[in-house]
């Protein structure tokens, strides 16, 4: 039998739909993955004994033809930060490192009943802070892709592990959450695909929060249709989170293949004559290129308010999570580190349990919101976020979907990242922070390998609620570019 | 009649404003499904929200926002069609997320007002600044296990209106009325209990004073949790006297948070205004959407408004024949009106007497015996209402019905039953009668003779003599009319 876990999600359904294979033997093959994988620390905690007792109902129901949907039987990788009932959930926290959650997120919940299979939580950033996943307490992901000198590279964040386990062929899709670009970038770095959706199209609910205003879940898959299939699943509205959008979830899969005949792009004035960096602008003109060959009409925009966005962001993301994060207080679940008082029993406990950048983030975020700096900073924030946005919807006006690099570079060493100060490691998120702001959709997908044989990946990004022609786009892209015919 | 406090140098009134926290009537809390029952086995009614699990989200309970913009209009106030939720951050044991749902520049409610009843029996009207909705905190037991303390979550998360008033009140009876007022009014809604020693109701007052005329606003103390509408007048009347004392004496004033302590009758510092928190309020982010009250909800709301004091007043005036004053006592808290109502529902029950009855003895006998809720007593509505019925038609006399009172609540006996029992039904036999009063006329020469000489007020001498050796059941009418014919 040829290597079950190379398969896409969609072959694995067509799979299961034809009984080539058994639920039992896909999980199999992915649990051997799993363990061999190890050394990419991309999981903090392997569920297989629970992802086979999963595949026996799975089972069942192929031989009865009563399969749920296409997921069903997928063996998928869960970001650490979905709480997942009787599982422990961590988010790479010494805080939660044994927190076992007594509830389901909506997302992963959507995704069991669809009948898909978990066989692990993936690492992280810690709560999803940081862009390389070194920030883990249970330590750093590694990128499978080696670079050309030989050198192991990081994977991004903060879904790092999730993206390392999609490449490393350790689950057949993961889930992530976007909040600066927590998807789109490990997905670049590791030469997968990612889509962060609309704010509001997955719901938040037992998703542990960064900052709510910015977080949303999305798939990370092997390619544009798998991701499609999945957050087909994923998204939906949901009572249980006041910010989810009561909208319907349009059958992405269907459209996914009808080309972008007539479709309007839009490429970014200030992105092309700024200081990208040679082969990241290469691969921006190759994407335009694949694009407008299949019939796309190129257009050059301008989104002149996206300068401020980086420094938009690392002022509305750490008040939100100054705030989200106090509920660690090692009062009713989580570490506690006594004390002989309660102030003591709470700098114990968060002193031991947050990592510095978890810190360093709750110290913006408290500072941002104080008496005196509150209208200088957040508020001014919250407007200049209002500016981003009509930016986008100005764009819009013009172009149906909007194409920028993922990141300003592709994967560093960690030996590089040591010599970064926060502010250079901040940089990463310039070109996938934005879209956060604005609240809008964007996927990213690897399209040409660098010299030094590391992926580079391209984002769309489009209106609210327009995922279908980012997987439509993206799609395109996939099929022609480099780094997919690699 | 204003109050005035004589100072060394000149004479200062006082500035009052006063914040109140009401529990919200409702089944579940403001942002869980958990019940906002109160007491119950500590713990019990927790959803893991109230508990700030991870990744949990609070979504508004709609009949509490219901209930908020209802006391709004009960307050002729101010419905902002759009507010924001926002998060008031602290970190303390029985704040389980870390902050409090609140709202803060953009409350639910706007400016409205009350109006309340002075000594004199005028009208003051008492503006309104603000009603919003928050969450409660959990309650923390500090004397339960030694060195430890306990956390009771079962509150956290209730929802809670804070109503806060303008600063227009100037006399701790003021004070007093305006809290009065508003629990009747959160009553009449049923919005609140509005029970402040179950806590569903509580009030922290802002003090300050200035010399008479003035129109500055001084350094202001808030005194914090004062938990009856006795102990409020009290901690104002210290707070006052307080700062005076000090202005008198050359000191300052800090603002600060105050007290009461209701043994000593004294408010004690507890924290200064150097140790209070920067609560870092933003718009909770998990709510982002702004909290809309639809024109549909409004006006379902408009729709559900029961009667009000006011209107009950002028409605009884006109349905059952009583005094303004009488009307105004009965309906100025909803249990009482709805007790008169029901009395009123027996036949041949009459209003005056009842309203009678009710504001003079049963209001006696409970203050005596310190019943709150009228319909605690076992002088039930319909038993007053057929008592009344009882005098209208003759078989009992005002003086009986008013005996049979006490009698039915040492018993809880019927009214008729006690009447059979004890013979108590008054006596209209004109000859029975007659021959009574002969004897006392016979008996009591001196007292004829100078009523005859023109000392009328002796009139009352007589019926009484006749009432007494009736044992009060003789018919007052036909005593009048008998006597006048004898005595002349």
């Amino acid at each position: 039998m040829a290597d079950l876990t190379s398969k896409t999600i969609a072959e694995l359904s067509q799979g299961f739909d034809n009984k080539e294979f058994s639920a039992t033997e896909v999980v199999t093959a992915y649990i051997k993955n799993m363990e061999q994988g190890r050394k990419y620390n991309a999981y903090i905690t392997e569920t297989g004994e629970h992802a086979l007792a999963q595949a026996k109902d799975c089972d069942n129901r192929i031989a009865s033809g009563k399969r749920l949907s296409m997921l069903d039987g997928v063996p998928l990788g869960i970001k650490d930060l979905f709480c997942t009932k009787d599982i422990k959930t961590t988010a790479a926290s010494r805080i939660l490192e044994n927190f076992i959650p007594p509830y389901e997120s909506t997302v992963t919940k959507n995704l069991l009943d669809a009948g898909s299979i978990f066989i692990g939580k993936t690492n992280l950033d810690e709560f999803a802070m940081g862009g390389a996943n070194l920030t883990s307490y249970f330590g750093q992901a590694i990128n499978p892709i080696k670079r050309a000198d030989g050198k192991e590279v990081v994977t991004g964040g903060s879904s790092g592990g999730s993206a390392a386990a999609v490449a490393a062929s350790m689950c057949a899709g993961a889930t992530g959450t976007d909040t600066g670009g927590s998807i789109r970038q490990p997905a670049a770095f590791c030469g997968i695909v990612g889509i962060k959706p609309t704010y509001g199209r997955c719901s938040r609910y037992g998703i542990i929060a960064y900052a709510s205003s910015l977080d949303q879940a999305g798939p990370m898959t092997k390619t544009v249709e798998d991701a499609a299939i999945m957050l087909e699943k994923m998204a939906g509205f949901d009572e249980l989170d006041s910010t989810s959008a009561d909208i319907a979830v349009p059958n992405f899969t269907s459209s996914l293949k009808s080309g972008v005949k007539g479709l309007k792009v839009g490429v970014v004035k200030e992105f092309l004559n700024g200081d990208l960096n040679k082969e990241i602008a290469a691969a921006y003109e190759e994407s335009m290129n694949i694009l407008k060959s299949n019939g796309a009409e190129i257009k050059e925009i301008s989104l002149p308010n996206m300068k401020y966005a980086l420094a938009t962001y690392y002022i509305i993301a750490p008040a939100e999570a100054s705030s989200n994060l106090a509920r660690y207080d090692g009062l009713r679940f989580g570490l506690r580190v006594d004390g002989s008082s309660l102030d003591e029993m709470y700098e114990n406990s968060r002193s031991a349990g947050f990592g510095a950048e978890v810190k360093r983030r709750i110290m913006i975020g408290t500072y941002v919101l104080s008496a005196g700096y509150y209208d200088a900073y957040y508020l001014k924030a919250l407007n200049v976020r209002k500016l981003i946005r009509q930016d986008y919807i100005n764009a819009f006006k013009e172009v149906d979907t909007i194409l920028t690099p993922v990141a300003p570079t592709t994967a560093f060493t960690i030996e590089e990242s040591k010599s970064f100060d926060p502010v250079t490691n901040y940089l990463q998120d310039v070109f996938t922070v934005p879209v956060n702001l604005a609240k809008l959709p964007a996927i990213s997908v690897p399209v040409k390998m660098a010299e030094n044989s590391l992926p580079i990946g391209m984002q769309l990004i489009g209106r609210d609620f327009d995922e279908e022609t980012l997987f439509k786009g993206a799609y395109v892209l996939e099929q022609n570019n480099s780094w997919s015919r690699r | 009649m204003s109050y005035i406090i004589k100072g060394r140098t000149c004479d200062y009134e006082v500035v009052i404003g006063l914040e109140v926290h009401c529990q919200v009537i409702s089944k579940a809390k403001l942002f869980s499904s958990a019940s906002a029952e109160s007491g119950g086995t500590p713990n019990d009614h927790v959803a893991f929200i109230d508990a700030g699990f991870p990744g949990m989200l609070p979504v508004v309970n709609k009949f509490c926002v219901e209930q908020a913009v209802k006391t709004g209009l009960g307050l002729n106030a101010k419905i902002n069609k759009k507010s924001v939720f926002a998060r008031k951050n602290y970190f303390y044991a029985d704040l389980p997320q870390g902050y409090q749902i609140s709202q803060y520049d953009k409350p639910i409610v706007g400016e409205g007002y009350l109006d309340i009843e002075l000594e004199d029996g005028s009208t003051k009207r008492i503006g309104i600044e603000r009603l919003h909705l928050e969450q409660d905190a959990g309650k923390s037991i500090h004397d339960m296990l030694p060195g430890k303390s306990c956390i009771d979550l079962n509150r956290s998360g209730v929802a809670l209106m804070e109503i806060v008033s303008k600063p227009d009140m100037s006399s701790p009876y003021e004070a007093g009325a305006y809290l009065t007022k508003l629990r009747s009014i959160v009553r009449y809604l049923e919005t609140c209990d509005g029970n402040m020693n179950e806590g569903s109701m509580r009030c922290d007052a802002n003090v300050s004073v200035r010399p008479v005329g003035s129109k500055e606003l001084r350094t202001r103390c808030e005194i914090k949790n004062v938990n009856s509408i006795r102990y409020l007048m009290q901690a104002i009347e210290y707070e006052a006297n307080r700062h005076v004392d000090a202005y008198d004496n050359g000191e300052e004033i800090y603002q600060e948070t105050r007290l009461f302590n209701a043994n000593k009758k004294e408010t004690r510092s507890m924290r200064g205004k150097e140790n209070a928190n920067d609560y870092r309020y933003f718009p909770d982010p998990d709510l982002a959407f702004p909290l809309v009250v639809s024109d549909e909800l409004l006006e379902k709301v408009k729709n559900s408004m029961p009667e009000m004091p006011e209107e009950k007043a002028i409605r009884f005036v006109q349905t059952y024949k009583i005094s303004e004053d009488e009307a105004k006592r009965l309906s100025a808290e909803k249990t009482v009106a709805n007790y008169f109502e029901e009395a009123m529902k027996e036949k041949g029950s009459d209003g005056k007497k009842t309203a009678n009855l009710i504001l003079v003895e049963l209001a006696a006998y409970m203050s005596e015996n310190q019943i709150e809720n009228i319909y605690e007593l076992k002088t039930t509505a319909s038993r007053l209402g057929r008592i009344t019925a009882l005098v209208e038609d003759g078989t009992i006399g005002l003086r009986i019905a008013k005996e049979l009172l006490p009698m039915i609540e040492e018993t809880d006996k019927e009214p008729e039953a006690i009447i059979e029992e004890k013979g108590l039904k008054q006596v209209s036999d004109t000859g029975e009668i007659e021959k009574i009063i002969d004897k006392i006329i016979a008996d009591n020469p001196k007292n004829v003779e100078e009523y005859k000489a023109g000392k009328e007020k002796l009139f009352g001498f007589f019926v009484g003599q006749v009432m007494k050796a009736t044992q009060g059941k003789a018919n007052p009418a036909v005593i009048n009319k008998l006597l006048k014919d004898k005595l002349s």
